[in-house]
Order: C-alpha cells, then structure tokens, then sequence
C-alpha cells in the first residue's frame, strides 16, 4: 500500500491509456516514460498479487507438495522428513473397492446431490421471489430486508439455531411435524441417521437462497422497461413476458450466479461443521468435511491433502466445461 | 506470452522455495532449551463447568508458583473441541505452549509424532520421581515399553450414578452391580416417559470409553499386542452389540440419547428423565443443575457377573488428563518446574478436589477430601479394576472410525432399524479397514 | 447484454396490470417463504428470552415466563466482549483493506491494457474453486516461518487473520468492481485526466464517487465473511485473538448446553451484521445491478 501512496505524481503522464483505443495505446507507449505508464497496472495490482500468493496460491502449491509425502503423526513435527510417498495417497483415495476410496466416492457423490439439490433450489427460490417482487407493491421494501436477513446472519449464529429446532426430543421441528400436526408417527430424528441430509439442504438452502435472490433482483434491475412496454403492446401476457424477456435477459447473470453458488456449496465446510461436529452422519457426509476428517481428526496431512487435490482437479473441470459451455453460448449470442 | 511464461516459471519456482523453507517446520533440533528463563506459556483443558470456573481455579495457583519461581505463566484454558487442532498445530509449526495438558488418551499418538518431552528416569527424577504416581495413571501416559511423553495430573473413572428416588418408586431395593442387573432395573423403570439408562450416542470417546470395557469384559482387546487393530474379534463384537442393544432390545436407552454430544444425558438425569447414568465425574454438574447430593447415589460401573476386579472384570477405562512439557520449550527447566509444583501433593489435592477428580499422586490420595462417597467409588475403581486405553499411536484413528460405527449403530436404533451381530461386525470390518495400513 | 449504462437502475413495472391468480400466488408464495425466513429467528429471539427449564424440556412456542437473564449471563460465561472487539478489530480491518486492494486492481484491470490481464484474472477467480482444508495446513506453516524469519507474528495474532480474510473475499471483490467500474461511462475519467488528474485522481475523484454503491456492496461481503468465519479462526486464533464465531462455540461446549444463553449469543452477534447489512442493502442491490451481474 505504500507504494500506491506515491504514484499519483510519477503517474501522472500515464494518462491517454483508455482502453477505447487500444492502437492509440500502443502508439503512445513508445514515447519515453513507458515504463511508468506500462507499469501503472501491475503496481496497482501488486498488492492484490502478493495477497494471493501468500495466502492462495503458494500454500495451494505446498498443499500439492504434502499430498505426495506421507504426512502421518510420525512426521508432523518436522515434515520435511516425511517419506515421500509417490502416489499412494492418491492410489488409497481412489481405490473404491476400498473402505477409504469408498467412503471417499460416497462422500463425493452425497456432495454432488446436496450441491445439485441445493443450488437448484436456491436458484429457483430466489427467482421466483425476485420476480414476484419486481414490481412495487405494498411492503416490498421490509418483505426484502426481512428475506436478506438468513444471508446476513452469521454462518453459528444460523446453523446453531436450525441444530436446536432440528433436535429429536425437544426440537421445534418434530414438535410441529409429530405433536402439533401428526404428520409422523413418531418424533423422527434429524441430526443423525438418513434425514440429517435433509436438514442441512434445509438449513443450506434457506442461508443460500437470498444470495440468489439479491443476484436475480439486480439483474431484473438491467431489463429495459420499454422491452416489457413492447412486448405488452404485442400482447405478450405476464407469463409470456417472463419466458420471452425475463428469462432470456437474466441468462448472463444466471450463469455467473450458478456456478458461484455451485462453488461455495460444494465447498462449504462451515455449515456442516457447525451442524454436525467432526464426525458427520454418512447421509450427510459432505466432502470438505471428510477430508477435515481425514486430515486432522486422524493425523494424516498426506492423504487429506491427495483428496484436496482431487477435489480441487474436479472442480477445476466442472468450472473449465461449465465456462467454456456457457460463455459458447454467449459468445453465440453476442454475434 | 513470452513474457506470461516467465513470470508463471518465476512464481512457480518462488513458491516451491518457499516450499522447501516452510519444510523447516517444527525445528528439528531435539530437546527444548532455556532461552527465555522467565516466563512459560500453559496450556490447560476445560475441567470445570466453564472456561470462566477453571480460569478461578488456576490463576490462583498459578500466582503461587509465581511468588515461588519468579516465572511469569501465561494461561490459556483452550475448550475440548479446539485442543488437539491446537496441539496438532503447535507439533508442525513448532511453536506452541512450554506446557499442557492432554487427554491421556492421546497419549501415545503425541508420543510417536515426538512433541512432548520424554519422562525418563532423570526427568522424573526432577519432580520427586516416578513413584509417587499410582501405577496404572503412569501407563496411561505413553505406549508401554516407552518412557511416558506425559506426567499424570488428574485421574478419573467411571462409575454408576442413579437416581434414589427412582429407584424406590420402582420398587428397587439394591443398586445394579452387572449388566443384567442394569438391564433388569432398567426395564421396570423404563415406563411413561421415564428411562432407565442414558447414553450419548453421538459422543465419539465416551462411544469408545463404554464399548473399550464391555470388550474387556467379552475377553477381548481392541488391538493386538503388537499394535495391529482387531476390531472384528467375537468379543469386540459383542461388546458393541451389547452397548447398542440396550437401545435397541433391552429399550432401556431413550432413542432421543442417539444424537446427544454434549452431556445432555447428564441433564436429564439431573431433571429425572433418566433413572442411570455411566459417567466420570458428575457431582458439580448435577449440583449446578438443581440436584441435590442426597438425591443421588453412586456405586462401582457394572460387571458381566462378580465383582469388579482385574481381567474379565474391569469395568472402568483409566480415565484422566495428563500434563506434558513441549518439546521445543524455550524454558526447559521452568516447564519441568512448574511441572513439579503442578504435581506436588499440596497442588494434586487442591486442584482435583476443585475438579472432583482423584490425585494421580500417592501422596494425595490419602486426603478425607477424597473420601466422599463418589471420589471413594473412583478411587477404589482405579485401584482395583480399571485398564488404560490402548496406548497405541493410532489411538485416535481408532477413536473416530469405531466410535463413528457405533454412532452410526445407534442412530439406526434409534430409528428402529435392526441392529444384528451382522451389521454389527459389517461396521466394525469398514470400521477396521480404515485404519492406516502402515 | 443490454447496455446497462443505458439502462436507468430503478423500479420497474410490467405495464400490464397483474391478473388475480398473479396476485394470489404472489401472496402464497411470499408468506409461505417469510415463514419459512423467519422461524429461526423467531426461535432465537424467543428461546434467548426463555427460562433455562424451557429450552431444554419439550419445545414451547409460549415461553413459561420471560427472563433476560441469558443477556447478563452470556457476558460471563464466555469472554464475548473481547471476542467481540477481535471480531470488530479484524472484520473491520480486512474489510477496509481488501476493499482499497481490490478498487486499486479492478481499476488497474478495467482501464488498462497490459500483459498478463487474462491470466490475473483467471488466476484471481479460480482461487474461488480452492477447498480451504487444501491451503489451511500450509498457511498455517508460511505463517508460522514468516514469523520466524523476521520476527513478525502473524500466526495466533489479529494480523495474520486480517491478512486470510483480506485475500478470502478478494477475489469475488475485484471481478465485482471491475463490472462496476466498467460501467462508470469511461469519457468521465477521461476527461479528468485531460484536466490534468492523475490516473489515481480519475479514480479517486471520479470513479470511485461514481462506484460507491458497488464499493459497499462489496465492502458488506468482505465484513460477512470475515465475522462468520469459522475453520480458520479455530486453528489461527488463540485465546487473546479468538473471534466470534470461534468463541460462540464454547457455548455449546460447555459441560451443560445453556441453549438460552447461546441463542442470547447468538443474537447479540448478528445484530450488528445484520442491522449493517439492512442498512446497505440499498446499495447492495444497486452495487450488484451494475457490477457482479453485468
């Protein structure tokens, strides 16, 4: 940050570098004083790249390292002597005739439902409330404060509170569904057993969807009203508007708004956590909490980080396909 | 794009550098030294009811040592949830507390990754020797065959309290001594809401604490001598599918005990939802929720059939926490010293009456502090028939993946799904090959 | 994409008037949805005021009596007033900081060509795919060797979570304000750098005025996720720098579950955040408008 501090005056000949006319550009940046000019951006980046090496990208780079060492009790103390490992971690994580490259393909497939599940019905949630309240009605203004508020709250002030509702014997959810309603025959469990995945979609879903619905709002905010106007005036009908503008235009930001969702979701380590503790039900057993598992409840850095790794090697696909699919499409569209 | 390659193979080969360096990790060199003579960092687990209650508890002594030694300790009482994150952290890095306490079972597991000062005969020497200590305490400190990586601080078991009343109204004249005996109790109890026995079915270790004695009890271990996990023994098996089943068959558990982890069934003892409860030291607990002394009673943990004894006969794991110098202390001889005053027979008595624990030290024992009919039931159960945790390095790997099974065992009783010796060994056998082959 | 710069943020209406099933569904849906958004918070703002017998007998929506005991309690049982003051020090320094480095790199990325740019911008945002469990073990280990090397602590102190949770949001924070700024008409800067601003004037006294809403927007986020974090406050904290969402959890580990007190907790710490972020939430929505969603 210092160094941004003194920029101003030597930058100040840097000035025609508008991005409109990139020939002129270029033309300018063979005068003297180019370096400063061409310099700018990357000091003005610097601080944001030293942050991201540090935190991000080396640590990423000695996680990759550890994953090829065998990184058990034996060695944490001093891990440079940890055995290199070759690839057994690896070998052990995706050997899915074994309990661990089971449980490990169990974990990711369970992952990849609640991430499917969840995202689906963040996005359709916030959806349709943001179209509900496109126009203006009575209220909208507190109904939407009140619908940010999951979002706002944060993740163990949230999930805690869902852990006392969800409990067996004196939660407020079997009270309404069993004592109040009847809709079970007896109190069902929650927090443990096969419905524990229902209750983090449950808790997942509602911190989530907000995020999509503030999303979804700004970009129904980006639609002309003279595009509604026409559409009106050829008879296009409420339900006709939605499919033929709404939708279509919110295409771009749906794009952008899924995949981040589809990111957070499948690497939330928070709300899992908090909900079940370090051993999480095996219906419930989402991948990041797994591999903390797998890592530092069982002293083994080695094989948690080889499952980082593949985790980390398939979102890099799923994101590499999604994009290089979507943006196709856009591409498409812009021409 | 030239110019992109370069910078990429600039970072790259900047950040495997930095790699290399950060393999320094935890110093290499072995034993602690004296550089800063003056203070030490303490790193002590939550005893009490609250962080707040064992800070009250501490400070004060740690005042004293103060006034005797000149040596300043920095206190930081660190919650169960956090401490072996915390340990496990500090043992990479290198940089953590000059002393702390551990859980004895994690005893070993810290001992092979080399953390914690060994206690050989000198280091002992240094705190009045190995002696003073009851036997079974200093074996719940390191794999056998190894000096210990801990001293013995507070010592605990289990034992059986019930409720009086309870009892009374069901017609029950005579406490439980065996397994059957609970069973049979437990039955005429289990009626209108009330139950016989509580569980914490989601809590990992005391799954393992329970099923660790039941498997003694069937004549099994869990590991064999040499270190090799044997989950899938008969006997093991047995001991698990005894534990679920009094859930599952005898119903003398709450269904609702499958998800609690934090001490709820204590809870509902004290509230008299639950006529019987397995546990450490509860006295404190029940007094702070609203029940009084005369209202419970306490007797030793049951047996399959005799007395508690050794063997086939053991009905309490040796339970406790253990303090340990870190290795790469800068006060060496500060740690061991506070180690020593910690350890004393005055500090012992203080502070395991203030914890309702029983002195690990000879010395302290003696005390009529400690006759009280609870800490008498303890005592009496460490003496004669409690057994150490496997001391194994793997300890913890074990604790996760079987009391995980038998977490998972219990919900599927809680949910009325049949729990069979089949399913009970499939657990186990999943359970047994997650373990690290090495 | 329709060009935005065109479109006048603001209310729109579809013209024509709503037909009755419209409306209908509108009102079941929104109603049934507030419910669902609002019995959480209902169960805590209840339960904090409930007597201790209540929350842990059967669940009652009417409490036996009211007590705002919990609220004295909670400040005894738990150190939550330091905890609180970490979680303001260390939310409200990231925040700051990460707010002024990703203005300084959307600006550098939205205004100027330079090699590289792809590659920055590919690299920043992928960082988003990174399980934290992969990078917490070896930040941990840099931290710790920085302190070692040059006698700066950043493991265990306020520092080091500062600087994790400047970098945490700042990738999200940078590919926001780049859509934002990108919208800020570019003869307006221009022009100031004709009057002889500096690039850094244009973007102090043009871009930045013009971009506020975007800038709290992001701002709001960055303080989100830096209170709410839990994995690596739990491993980087100690107990002088611990947080809020670390330390509410020693609630919960105490050897009774005083759920009153934790739900009182609770609450007290989110309603800072949450009055803060209702507050903005204007800005929010005009601030994503014209950044992230472009």
């Amino acid at each position: 940050m210092t160094t941004t501090a003194t920029t101003p005056a030597e930058a100040g000949e840097g000035r025609a570098v508008g991005k409109n006319s990139p020939g002129a550009a270029r033309g300018k940046s063979r005068r003297p004083g180019r370096i400063r000019r061409i310099g700018l951006p990357y000091l003005l980046l610097l601080p944001a790249l030293a942050l991201e090496l540090l935190v991000h990208l080396i640590p990423m780079v000695i996680g990759i390292v550890m994953s090829f060492r065998e990184l058990t009790q034996f060695y944490i103390r001093d891990w440079g002597t940890a055995p290199w490992a070759g690839l057994d971690n690896f070998k052990v994580a995706v050997d899915f005739d074994a309990p661990v490259g089971q449980a490990l393909l169990h974990s990711f497939f369970v992952t990849c439902l609640f991430t499917v599940l969840s995202v689906g019905l963040c996005w359709a949630i916030g959806t349709a409330a943001a179209v509900y309240m496109q126009e203006t009605f009575k209220g909208r203004g507190i109904l939407r404060a009140l619908f940010l508020i999951p979002y706002a709250l944060p993740v163990y002030a949230a999930v805690i509170t869902w852990v006392f509702m969800f409990q067996h014997d004196n939660g407020l959810v079997n009270h309404v569904l069993h004592d109040q309603l009847g809709v079970t025959d007896k109190p069902s469990f929650w927090l443990i057993g096969d419905n524990s995945f229902y209750a983090l979609l449950t808790v997942s879903v509602w911190k989530g969807w907000p995020f999509a619905f503030l999303i979804v709002m700004a970009g129904l905010q980006n639609i002309p009203r003279e595009m509604y106007e026409a559409a009106a005036l050829d008879g296009a009908g409420l339900w006709q508007q939605l499919r033929r503008i709404t939708l279509p235009s919110l295409r771009p930001v749906n794009q952008v708004l899924v995949l981040v969702l589809f990111l957070w979701t499948f690497n939330d380590f928070n709300t899992p956590y908090v909900m079940f503790g370090k051993a999480a039900p095996e219906a419930a057993d989402l991948i990041s909490v797994h591999i903390y598992q797998s890592s530092f409840v069982t002293w083994n850095f080695g094989s948690g980080s080889a499952m980082s790794v593949l985790l980390l090697l398939f979102l890099l696909v799923v994101t590499g396909v999604y994009l290089a699919l979507t943006s196709r499409g856009r591409k498409a569209a812009d021409a | 794009m030239s110019r992109i390659r370069a910078a990429a193979v600039g970072a790259a080969t900047l950040s495997l550098a930095l790699a290399a360096t950060a393999c320094g990790g935890g110093s290499s060199s072995g034993g602690g030294s004296n550089d800063s003579p003056k203070t030490l960092t303490y790193w002590a687990s939550n005893q009490g009811p609250s962080i707040a209650v064992d800070k009250k508890v501490l400070q004060p002594e740690i005042d004293k040592f103060e006034k005797q030694t000149g040596i300043k300790v920095k206190l930081e009482v660190i919650p169960w949830s956090d401490l072996l994150n915390r340990i496990l952290t500090a043992t990479t890095s290198g940089q953590g507390p000059d002393v702390l306490n551990i859980g004895n079972s994690w005893s070993a597991s810290l001992q092979a990754s080399g953390a914690l000062l060994p206690w050989d005969a000198k280091n002992f020497e240094k705190i009045g020797g190995k002696d003073r200590f009851v036997e079974s305490a200093v074996q719940s400190a390191g794999a056998e065959g190894k000096d210990p990586a801990a001293v013995p601080l507070y010592s605990l078991s289990y034992a059986l309290f019930y409720n009086k009343k309870m009892f009374k109204d069901a017609g029950i004249s005579e406490p439980p001594t065996t397994w059957d005996e609970i069973v049979a109790d437990g039955k005429k109890i289990s009626k209108n809401g009330k139950w016989g026995l509580a569980a914490e079915g989601s809590n990992l270790s005391n799954n393992i604490h329970q099923i660790f004695v039941l498997a003694k009890q069937h004549g099994a271990d869990w590991f064999t001598a040499d270190g090799k996990p044997d989950f899938t023994s008969d006997g093991a098996v047995a001991a698990v599918k005894q534990y679920v089943d009094l859930m599952a068959k005898d119903k003398i558990i709450a269904p609702g005990n499958a998800e609690y982890a934090q001490n709820q069934s204590l809870s509902d003892f004290s509230k008299g939802k639950t006529a019987m409860v397995l546990w450490q030291a509860a006295a404190s607990t029940f007094a702070s929720q609203g029940m009084k002394d005369d209202e419970w009673g306490v007797v030793p943990a049951p047996v399959q059939s005799g007395a508690p004894g050794p063997d086939r006969n053991i009905n309490s794991m040796v339970a406790g926490i253990n303090i340990a110098v870190f290795k790469n202390t800068k006060n060496l001889d500060g740690a061991t010293k506070f180690v020593k005053f910690m350890t004393s027979d005055e500090e012992s008595k203080l502070l395991n009456k203030a914890y309702g624990s029983v002195p690990p030290v000879k010395g302290a024992q003696a005390d009529p502090a400690f006759g009280t009919p609870s800490t008498s039931v303890v005592k009496d159960t460490l003496a004669k028939s409690a057994a150490p945790l496997p001391q194994v390095a793997d300890e913890s790997q074990f604790e996760t993946a079987v009391g995980t099974a038998v977490k998972e065992l219990f919900a599927d009783a809680a949910a009325g799904k049949p729990v069979t010796t089949e399913s009970v060994k499939a657990a186990l056998t999943k359970a047994q090959q997650s373990m690290p082959t090495k | 994409m329709p060009d935005t710069q065109a479109a006048v943020p603001g209310r729109h209406r579809s013209p024509m008037a709503a037909p009755p099933s419209f409306t209908w569904g509108r009102r079941i849906f929104l109603t049934l949805l507030s419910a669902f958004v609002l019995l959480p918070v209902f169960v805590m703002v209840s339960s904090s005021l409930k007597p201790l017998e209540d929350v842990q007998g059967e669940f009652r929506w009417i409490p036996s009596g009211l007590t705002i005991r919990p609220y004295i309690d909670i400040w005894s049982t738990v150190p939550l007033a330091k905890y609180f003051m970490n979680s303001v020090i260390v939310a409200g320094v990231a925040t700051a900081c990460s707010v002024v480095i990703a203005v300084f790199a959307a600006y550098a990325v939205s205004r100027y060509r330079f090699r590289g740019k792809r590659v920055f911008t590919v690299t920043v945002l992928s960082t988003q795919m990174l399980p934290g469990i992969l990078f917490l073990l070896p930040l941990f280990l840099i931290y710790v060797n920085i302190g070692n090397a040059t006698g700066i602590a950043l493991f265990g102190s306020r520092g080091g979570l500062i600087l994790t949770y400047m970098t945490f949001t700042l990738p999200f924070s940078i590919w926001m304000l780049i859509g934002y700024f990108e919208s800020v008409p570019r003869d307006l800067d221009e022009a100031a750098l004709v009057d002889g601003c500096g690039p850094l004037g244009a973007l102090f006294r043009i871009i930045v005025p013009a971009a506020i809403p975007g800038i709290v927007a992001v701002a709001v986020y960055s303080f989100m996720t830096a209170w709410g974090e839990v994995l690596f406050a739990s491993v980087m904290t100690n107990d002088t720098t611990r947080t809020l969402s670390v330390g509410l959890g020693a609630y919960a580990n105490l050897n009774d579950v005083y759920w009153n007190q934790i739900m009182a907790a609770s609450l007290v710490v989110s309603v800072p955040v949450v009055a803060g972020f209702l507050l903005l939430q204007r800005y929010l929505v005009t601030g994503l408008t014209a950044g992230a969603v472009k």
